[in-house]
């Protein structure tokens, strides 16, 4: 297959590297507390005045807080192919930055390969496709496991 | 007391997918919650409307929009939106007037007319939206609901059966409901062989949306007397609390928690009663019945939990004794729940309003709780919105 253009579904939410994307969040400089998606205006802990806030990467790994599936076709604006490919969802709660992080997760990796409390990795992979290109978002895929790796 | 301000009538339009306008329903539910409390439309010094996002113009300022309706008589207004919490903030407002002494009387009106299908956000690309963006990566309602179902199996031993059985047991009360939009029990083989929807929750585990009207009469203490209301329900407390930071758990329509680092994770659902039992200086101990969200099956067992009726993690525990079904020690959606009605978002804190107050008058018919002293709702939506009522006889 030859390499298609690739473009972000929602620009500046993470990295295109194939290789070990990150979620870009932002950090407040005062308190300490992570946001996903970015905040860059007024800190939203109520003991905290900051405005001031540093971009980050997200940690690329946590532990899967809990899991479903989208058996149903979701409504727009959620772009389906035809016909509509089921997808499992997940929560994943990254232990440095100490919140969930919700996404799909890999093609081919269903809710049958899934258990509470497992080790899960950030990709970014094919949310849709366009006539001339891949849109490609986060999801989440059990840590060390093959699916999902080509986009 | 003079912090009392009693419930005089209620009244509602049964639910359907009935496809007219939502202000027919809701001046129908008007008028019978006028009726049942024996007072003329012209007596009422203040309206307040619970909003509805999907009627166009005249559901933003609802409560005006039923004022004409019923007939413009002059009296003050307010308008409501707060996602499933609206017909709560709606009722807080009126009873705040009477509080304050603005008003006697007071009616509390909301009604809604529900398209097909998943709840879908407003169009357009708008990545700055939470509701748009989950959307667009495929996250629904249902997505929520069961990841919380799947977090109580793995922690607390939750089945496919307990969700399947709260099913049932809502939907053989919701028979004997005369404004229930599905008055059919269902067997657990019918519950089970329903299509997955978000795994592990099934079609009829999961609820539908609907059109339907409720409404609430109240007025002071000292207008009740006039009137010579014996023994009228009285509200008790009204939560309508903020989670707190940090919110340690998915909300919809989030894509992410708050961050813990610098703050104490809180549950925001487990907050919203312990506002309302503090008010009113009851306990979970003195409740007799309640009317909770099950906008999933599984979402009942968390409930539980949230309002104190058992200890976190016997949830599970409490359902399997029967303790929560009509004739048990706590029964819980005697109406038939949202699992009998399907949502109708502005009006539907208020039906779990009205079938609190029927309970407590003894008026319930076959699904009556015996002995019904108090009576606590609670529900919880989109964008940190949630309620809680307390009421007493």
């Amino acid at each position: 297959m030859t390499d298609r253009q690739r473009r972000a579904a929602i620009e500046g939410w993470y990295t295109l590297e194939k290789d070990q994307p990150h979620l870009l969040g932002s950090r407040c400089v005062a308190c300490g507390t992570f946001f996903f998606p970015k905040l860059s205006t007024f800190c939203r802990n109520p003991v905290c005045d900051s405005t001031a806030f540093e971009s980050v990467p997200l940690s690329r790994t946590g532990r899967l807080w809990s899991y479903t599936s989208a058996s149903y076709q979701p409504p727009e604006p959620y772009v389906a192919a035809v016909p509509f490919v089921p997808f499992a969802i997940a929560a994943v709660t990254l232990e440095h930055e100490k919140m969930t992080v919700l996404g799909q997760v890999v093609e081919g990796c269903g809710v049958d390969q899934l258990q509470v409390g497992m080790q899960m990795e950030l990709v970014v992979e094919t949310l849709h496709q366009t006539e001339a290109l891949d849109v490609v978002v986060w999801k989440w895929r059990p840590l060390g496991a093959l699916t999902g790796s080509a986009s | 007391m003079s912090r009392d301000v009693v419930v005089l009538g209620v009244g509602m339009h049964p639910w359907g997918k009935w496809g007219r306008h939502f202000v027919e329903y809701g001046v129908h539910a008007a008028r019978a919650a006028l009726a049942d409390a024996g007072v003329e439309w012209r007596e009422v010094g203040f309206i307040s409307g619970a909003a509805t996002m999907r009627c166009g113009y005249p559901g933003y300022v609802a409560g005006a929009t039923f004022a004409q309706a019923l007939g413009w008589q002059g009296a003050e207004v307010n308008t409501s939106y707060a996602a499933c919490a609206s017909g709560s903030q709606a009722l807080a407002a009126a009873r705040a007037k009477i509080l304050a002494g603005d008003c006697e009387v007071a009616l509390v009106v909301g009604a809604d007319t529900t398209p097909k299908g998943f709840l879908a956000p407003a169009k357009g690309y708008r990545p700055d939206d939470p509701d748009w963006v989950r959307f667009y990566v495929g996250i629904t309602n249902p997505t929520y609901f069961a990841l919380y179902a799947r977090r109580r199996m793995a922690l607390y031993g939750a089945t496919e059966q307990d969700f399947t059985a709260i099913k049932v047991k809502n939907a053989a009360a919701g028979v004997h409901n005369v404004n229930a939009r599905y008055r059919k029990a269902f067997s657990a083989d019918e519950v089970m062989s329903s299509a997955m929807v978000a795994d592990p929750l099934r079609l009829l585990q999961i609820c539908a949306t609907s059109d339907g009207g409720a409404a609430v009469v109240i007025a002071s203490a000292a207008y009740a007397k006039r009137l010579g209301v014996k023994r009228p329900v009285r509200i008790a407390a009204i939560s309508t609390v903020t989670p707190r930071f940090a919110s340690g758990e998915v909300e919809m329509p989030d894509i992410a928690t708050d961050s813990a680092v610098a703050a104490e994770a809180h549950s925001f659902r487990a907050s919203i009663a312990l506002k309302a039992y503090a008010e009113a200086g009851i306990g979970p101990e003195d409740v007799s019945l309640a009317e909770v969200y099950d906008l999933a099956s599984s979402m009942e067992l968390d409930w539980y939990e949230y309002l104190h009726l058992c200890k976190t993690g016997e949830a599970e525990g409490l359902l399997r004794s029967g303790a929560t079904a009509i004739g048990g020690r706590i029964p819980v959606n005697p109406s038939g729940g949202l699992a009998s009605f399907g949502e109708a978002v502005p009006a539907q804190a208020l039906a779990q309003v009205c079938e609190v107050v029927w309970q407590l008058r003894g008026a319930a018919g076959a699904r009556q709780v015996k002995k019904a002293k108090v009576g606590i709702t609670a529900n919880q939506g989109l964008f940190g919105h949630g309620s809680s009522v307390l009421l007493k006889r």
